[in-house]
Parts: C-alpha cells; sequence; structure tokens
C-alpha cells in the first residue's frame, strides 16, 4: 500500500508512488513499448538501443520460443514455423484470410478463429501475439525496474469485437492487466494534440503494416471526441509489398517459388518499396535456391502504378468517415499521418490531393501511436498530474445488430456511437410454449446476416411457457470503454432471468484462455495455484489502495454503521492478502466489494454534482 | 441527484426544445469529465461499474437531446405522449401522398444514378426539415398542454429522416 511505502531520498516528489505503466502498440510488422518517464513520453529499446519489435515468432522444434529479430532470422530457412504479421488473423477464420495460398503456414482447419500447426504444437493467433505482449513486457519491466500495474494496448479502430476480445485475451496471457484497449488513431492523436497543443477538427489517416484506418476527431480545450471512424481492418503495407511481390515474380517468370524463396523475395520487395521514399528506384537482385537470378529495376513510375488502386482503396473510407462526421473537406484543419506506410510518397501526395492541403508528418508515424498510449497508461494508472487534464471520447467503428426472421440483420447500436454505451430490443416468441430462443449477435453495416461478421450465438433457456407473442424478451448490449461489447437477455413478462450460454464466433471460450494460462505456467515452472494466490493478493492490495484513497477523499459521505462495514470489510481482507487460501481471497474481495457499492455511487453523483456547480458559476461570469 | 432525472435537469438546461447547442456540448464534457471510465480506470471495480453507467447514460443523453427529431420525441416522452413509431394511421393522407411521390423520386433517381437529382432532392428535404423545427418551437413550448401537433410533427420528421437516409445510401452506392 502506498501509505506504508518508503521513499527514497530524492527519487520523486509526487504525492504517491508513481505507477509503472505502458502503451503497446501491437503492430502488424512491429511492435513498441513506451512509458512515460520523468513526465516525458519515450519509447523503450531493447538491449541494441532499438524501440522497434519486429512482430514475428519463431517457434522452434526444440528450446525456446524466439521472438523479434531473433525469429526473424529463421524467416527464410523455416517459414512454417515463423509467423508474421500474425495480427491480421487475430480473431478471424480461414475463409477470412486473402492470399491465404501464398501463405508459407501449415493452417489447422477448424471453426471458429484459425490456428497454426507448429513444431511447438497448435497455436492460435491470440497465443503467438502473446508472445510478442511478453517479450515487451519484459523489456519495460527490465527497463523501468519493476513490475507494471498496467498496459494500455493499442488496436486499429477499425477491429471488431472478435479482434479486440482477441487482443485483450493475448494481454491476458501475456501477464498483463490491460488499463485500456485503446484505437490506433486516437492515440496518435494524443501524442500529437499534446505535442502541438492543437484545436480544431483534425482527420488521423493511419495506414499499419496490415490495417488501415481514418479517424475524424475534434479536439477542444483538452477533450478529443471522435466524430467518426472508418477503415479497412486487412489493408497495409503489406499489401504494397505484395504488389511489388506479385509484380517481380511477374518480370523474371521465376514462379512458382518454393516458401523460403517466396519469403526472401517478399522480404525484398519491402525493402525495395522502403528505398522508393527516398531514392527513384530501387534495384531487386537475388539468386534463388534453384539458381534463377533475378536481377530488376523498380522504378517510381511503376510502382507508383501498380499500387495506384490500393492508394485510391484508402480513400473511398475516408469518404465515408467525412460524411458520417457530416463534414466537408474544407473543414478539417489538419491531416496527422500516422503509420510506417505513410512514408510512400504517393500516398502523400494522393492524400494532399484529397484535402487540399499538404498532410502532417512532423512525428515519427512509426512511434506516434505508442507515444500516446503511453500517455493515456500514465493517467489511467492513476498518475495524472495537474498538466493531465485530457479526456478522450471514442466511438464503436461498426454497428452492431442481431439476427431476425429471414437472416435480416436488425441494429442495435449503430456505428459511430460514443462509448460506453447500452441499448435495448425487446423481442417475443413466435410459436406457443415456446421456453426457448436463439439470438444471434452480429456487427457490421450490411442488411443480411451473411454479410456481416458473426460475434456470438446465444441461447437463453427457461422463458415460461406462454402464448405466441407474450413473451418479452429483452436482450440487451453493453458496450464499454474498450470497445468490447456484452450481451444479456431477459424475460419480462414473468420477471424470470434466464440463463444465457455464450459461444464467440471467433474468440477463445474462458476455460481455453484457462488451460492456456496454466499451461505456460507449467512451462515455465511455476505453480499455477500459487501464481492464482499471488494475482488475488495483488487485486487484494489495489482494492484496499482504492478504497483508502476513497475514503480518504469522501468519507463523510458514509454514516458511522457504513463506516464501520466498510472497515470490517477491510480488516477481513488485509488478512486474506496476509494469508495464502485463494478462496478466503475471493471471499473477501467480493465482500469489500459489495460494502463499497453504494459508496461508489453516493461518490459518483457527488462529482457530478461539482461538476455541473462549476458550469453554473462559469456561466455567471460570462 | 440519480439516474432517473430528466436529460435536462442532468445538464442544467431549461426544458424547451430550442436548446444552446454550445451550452449543451460544454455541461456534457463537464459531466464525462466526472463519471468517464478513463478517470477511474484505477479505482475499485464497484467504481468501474458505476463510472461505466453514469457515462452511459451521460452519453444517451447527450445523443437524445442534442439531436432535434429525438429531442422532440423525448420531450413528447415526458408529457406522456408516446409519437407512435411506425404508425401513419394518424396522418393526413395529403402528407401519405407526398412522402409517395417522393419516394418514387428517390428511386427513378437511384436508377438512373442521377446525382445531381438525388443531392437536390435532399436539399428541398433539408429545407423541409428546418422548417419543421420552428413548427416544434412553439408546438412543444411550456405551458402548451395538446401534445398531438407535436406528436403530428414528430411523425413528419421521421418520414423525412427515413427519406434521408435512403438518398444518403443512393449517393453512396453511386459513388461506389
Amino acid at each position: 500500500m502506498a501509505l506504508l511505502q518508503l521513499q527514497e531520498p530524492g527519487e520523486s516528489t509526487a504525492p504517491h508512488e508513481h505507477r509503472l505503466a505502458v502503451g503497446i502498440d501491437l503492430g502488424t510488422t512491429n511492435s513498441l513499448v513506451a512509458s512515460v518517464r520523468n513526465g516525458i513520453s519515450v519509447c523503450l529499446n531493447d538491449a541494441d538501443g532499438r524501440s522497434m519489435l519486429p512482430s514475428v515468432v519463431h517457434y522452434p522444434r526444440a528450446g525456446t520460443t524466439l521472438v523479434g529479430r531473433g525469429a526473424q532470422a529463421f524467416q527464410v530457412d523455416d517459414p512454417r514455423n515463423t509467423l508474421v504479421s500474425v495480427k491480421r488473423f487475430m480473431g478471424r477464420g480461414v475463409k477470412d484470410v486473402t492470399h491465404i495460398e501464398s501463405m508459407p503456414y501449415d493452417f489447422v482447419d477448424t471453426e471458429g478463429m484459425l490456428r497454426f500447426r507448429t513444431a511447438a504444437g497448435v497455436k492460435t493467433p491470440v497465443e503467438v501475439s502473446a508472445e510478442i505482449l511478453k517479450h515487451l513486457r519484459e523489456r519495460a519491466e527490465a527497463s523501468l525496474g519493476g513490475s507494471l500495474v498496467g498496459a494500455v494496448i493499442t488496436v486499429p479502430a477499425y477491429f471488431d469485437d472478435a479482434q479486440r476480445q482477441a487482443t485483450k485475451d493475448a494481454a491476458r496471457l501475456a501477464g498483463l492487466n490491460v488499463l485500456r484497449l485503446l484505437n490506433e488513431p486516437t492515440a496518435a492523436a494524443v501524442a500529437y494534440g499534446l505535442e502541438n497543443a492543437s484545436e480544431g477538427v483534425y482527420a488521423i489517416y493511419d495506414l499499419g503494416g496490415g490495417t488501415f484506418d481514418i479517424s475524424i476527431l475534434k479536439l477542444s480545450r483538452g477533450v478529443f471526441e471522435v466524430m467518426s471512424t472508418n477503415g479497412d481492418a486487412s489493408l497495409g503495407g503489406d499489401d504494397f509489398d505484395h504488389r511489388v511481390f506479385c509484380w517481380i515474380l511477374d518480370q523474371s517468370g521465376v514462379a512458382p517459388v518454393s516458401d523460403s524463396d517466396a519469403r526472401r523475395l517478399q522480404a525484398l520487395a519491402r525493402r525495395a518499396k522502403e528505398r522508393l521514399s527516398t531514392e527513384e528506384e530501387a534495384q531487386v537482385r537475388v539468386t534463388l535456391s534453384t539458381g534463377d537470378e533475378v536481377d530488376l529495376t523498380l522504378t517510381r513510375e511503376t510502382f507508383v502504378d501498380i499500387t495506384r488502386t490500393l492508394v485510391n482503396k484508402t480513400l473511398a473510407p475516408v469518404r465515408k468517415a467525412l460524411r458520417d462526421a457530416d463534414l466537408s473537406v474544407d473543414e478539417i484543419k489538419g491531416v496527422v499521418m500516422v503509420g510506417g506506410a505513410t512514408r510512400m510518397l504517393h500516398l502523400q501526395q494522393a492524400v494532399g490531393e484529397f484535402f487540399g492541403q499538404s498532410p502532417l508528418t512532423n512525428l515519427d508515424p512509426d512511434k506516434v501511436v505508442a507515444l500516446g498510449a503511453a500517455m493515456q497508461a500514465n493517467v489511467l494508472a492513476g498518475n495524472r498530474t495537474a498538466d493531465d487534464d485530457w479526456l478522450l471520447l471514442d466511438v464503436i467503428p461498426l454497428s452492431l445488430g442481431i439476427e431476425t426472421m429471414g437472416g435480416l440483420v436488425e441494429k442495435i447500436v449503430p456505428r459511430n456511437s460514443t462509448i460506453p454505451i447500452a441499448k435495448a430490443q425487446e423481442f417475443t416468441t413466435f410459436k406457443d410454449g415456446q421456453t426457448a430462443m436463439a439470438i444471434h449477435v452480429v456487427q457490421g453495416e450490411r442488411e443480411l446476416v451473411s454479410n456481416c461478421r458473426s460475434l456470438a450465438r446465444f441461447e437463453l433457456r427457461g422463458i415460461p411457457p406462454m402464448t405466441a407473442g407474450a413473451a418479452r424478451i429483452r436482450v440487451s448490449y453493453q458496450v464499454d470503454a474498450d470497445g468490447l461489447l456484452a450481451v444479456t437477455a431477459r424475460e419480462m413478462s414473468s420477471g424470470v432471468e434466464a440463463q444465457v450460454v455464450v459461444k464467440p464466433s471467433y474468440g477463445l471460450a474462458d476455460d481455453e484462455i484457462a488451460d492456456m494460462l496454466k499451461a505456460g505456467f507449467d512451462n515455465a515452472g511455476e505453480d499455477a495455484k500459487a501464481r492464482a494466490v499471488r494475482e488475488l493478493q495483488v487485486e487484494g492490495e489495489r482494492l484496499l489502495e482504492a478504497v483508502q484513497q476513497a475514503l480518504l477523499a469522501d468519507g463523510v459521505l458514509l454514516d458511522a454503521e457504513e463506516r464501520a462495514g466498510v472497515d470490517a470489510a477491510m480488516a477481513a481482507l488485509r488478512q486474506a492478502v496476509a494469508e495464502t487460501d485463494a478462496k478466503a481471497l475471493r471471499t473477501a474481495l467480493d465482500g469489500l466489494s459489495r460494502q463499497t457499492d453504494a459508496f461508489a455511487a453516493r461518490r459518483m453523483d457527488k462529482s457530478i454534482r461539482t461538476a455541473l456547480a462549476g458550469h453554473k458559476i462559469n456561466e455567471l461570469k460570462v | 441527484m440519480d439516474l432517473q432525472q430528466d436529460y435536462f435537469s442532468l445538464f442544467g438546461l431549461p426544458q424547451g426544445f430550442d436548446i444552446d447547442k454550445d451550452r449543451l456540448e460544454q455541461a456534457y464534457r463537464d459531466c464525462q469529465a466526472q463519471v468517464h471510465p478513463d478517470r477511474h480506470a484505477h479505482r475499485s471495480d464497484a467504481e468501474k461499474r458505476v463510472s461505466m453507467q453514469w457515462a452511459t447514460h451521460v452519453n444517451e443523453a447527450y445523443r437524445t437531446l442534442r439531436k432535434p427529431l429525438l429531442r422532440a420525441r423525448y420531450m413528447l416522452s415526458l408529457r406522456g405522449v408516446d409519437a407512435g413509431i411506425e404508425t401513419n394511421t394518424a396522418m393526413a393522407p395529403a402528407f401519405l401522398m407526398e412522402q409517395m411521390e417522393w419516394r418514387e423520386g428517390v428511386e427513378e433517381a437511384r436508377e438512373g444514378g442521377d446525382v445531381s437529382d438525388l443531392e437536390h432532392m435532399r436539399q428541398r428535404l433539408d429545407l423541409h426539415e428546418r422548417e419543421l423545427h420552428q413548427n416544434l418551437s412553439g408546438q412543444l413550448a411550456e405551458g402548451v398542454t395538446d401534445g398531438e401537433l407535436a406528436a403530428d410533427t414528430v411523425r413528419r420528421l421521421m418520414f423525412i429522416e427515413k427519406l434521408q437516409i435512403e438518398i444518403d445510401d443512393a449517393l453512396e452506392a453511386l459513388e461506389d
């Protein structure tokens, strides 16, 4: 607990301990971790001084899993066990992936999220991402000198619920406490907006390795309000590489090539693309394993030609985002370019022409997302200072709906709604005596279920038998601040709460994650039970500290009896934290949580009243 | 203060159809600055839960008051009048006739791929929408006890909104 901690002389003048928190940009091609140190957001480097970790994981036949450059070394020689751009597979099935035929992996054909067969066993994209996150967590802990309170993980704004959930699951597997999933363009806006003290409406154009986002944000007096967002969750720099790769095959006539030669040519294609951001032309020269020689010159002109359709593909979402925000191009004050792929000159030119102004590129497009995420993580962890008085109001990118008769979608939460948001809709039974109802949750803009993304299927059981149309089943959607959906269903007329069983369509079930966590501990030679107890103890300490601070600030909101109840629950939890009984810990945690429910509600009422009182005083002055 | 309080009081605004948008926006931001989950991320689960509830409520209140049609329907519901979603039986035959003509016009322009025609119709609808908003201001004024006039205007506005969406969808389809 902070109150009991001794401060090292001269280490910090803050009234409470600085909690270690990081922002992680989990990218398609590269990942970064950043943290706020001495008030400044910085990327944390590896031992060689490099901030970017290639998002590559290698599973060897024996020995430890490799991540980053160490894994990259195996890309050509062992492509099947070396997974790159795994972000593209998060929350996706085999059928969703384009160019799957040209990928060197051994996909497991299964329902739901796809899996890879590797030398280390079958792996889900979630587990592969968890390896990358774990690597970054360890880098951060070594660099910051302590364990992390939590992390903000960034996701493409256009990620759907399955992709977001998969990302959060990966973080959990990596042993990270997720403070928030933050949309990448919003994170970039935080870094950019605070750095430049900007006001007005900005467009954030974010083209990463495998995803494209456009967000329109209104920046005003410290509030970052996302007005609309759009994008393409499977369009990025990788696709430009692929065009160059196809051009190489086409020009040299060496196809078909082996998996390892394909990897070699893909790497060359990428390098040629990168070169063209500074040079007029790039050489592609290599001898393949077959002895075939490739010797080509890619000019800027050809590159522009073969990738023109991709550039245009990004402009359609931009138009849609503007329309959803009800804005015209000339109302945009600035366009911020984010993501390594925005280094391409013809892309900058096309975006500049579209908006009628030169895009802003003064912050490193590779780092800006991680830097913004770290700033937000710092604030969410409770290190807010007077200067950190900003607020992010983000939206949900895609409408959430439910399947109705005839395979049609009824939208419940419209896209671009500010989160958190809750909506409910009532449905009824169509047969006499019907006691169960199937509920299918989907996401997307199209009218037909088959054209939308399936998120989950529910079975609502235990509806009391009634005549058709008499039951009133209320289905409620709640989207939290991470953009994640929770669905509940209840039969209203009888007051009976029916049971809901969720089966995620492209996600991992809770028990699967629990198994993976356990397997991870076993691997590390850790006792899963001891680990669980430690986590509960940390949670207990965190809760005790939070309640302690709440009591210090607003203890007067409780009467003597209530205060005694809270004190007793705190004492019980303190006792449990000192021991190692998991069940007792859970009970004590729940006990204190219950005792403070009403207190929490009263504290919120008080702060709202204060906010509005301040508001009225401001008006009097005008 | 509780979650049952009406949206106008929540934001400290006088109840009325004509609303001071800047004041609404400022009050919304002041509220979110207090209740948003980002402000409570380091607190206990109980506080996080309350924060999400409140932030959800404040978002819903803001969305409702910001949009004229939602605002009008909400004001009617406060007076116990249901604007009668999807019941066009109460509508004047002349209005229904006009709606059919509009719809046919949109359909024709869509099939003919006539962008300028669609845009022209959109402008005319927007103009009509503004007129109806002006009517609502009086129809929902304090002291007006008969809600039926306002309910009728609200139903007209709902038709107009549907047409606007149809035109926008048609324009979008032609663009792609």
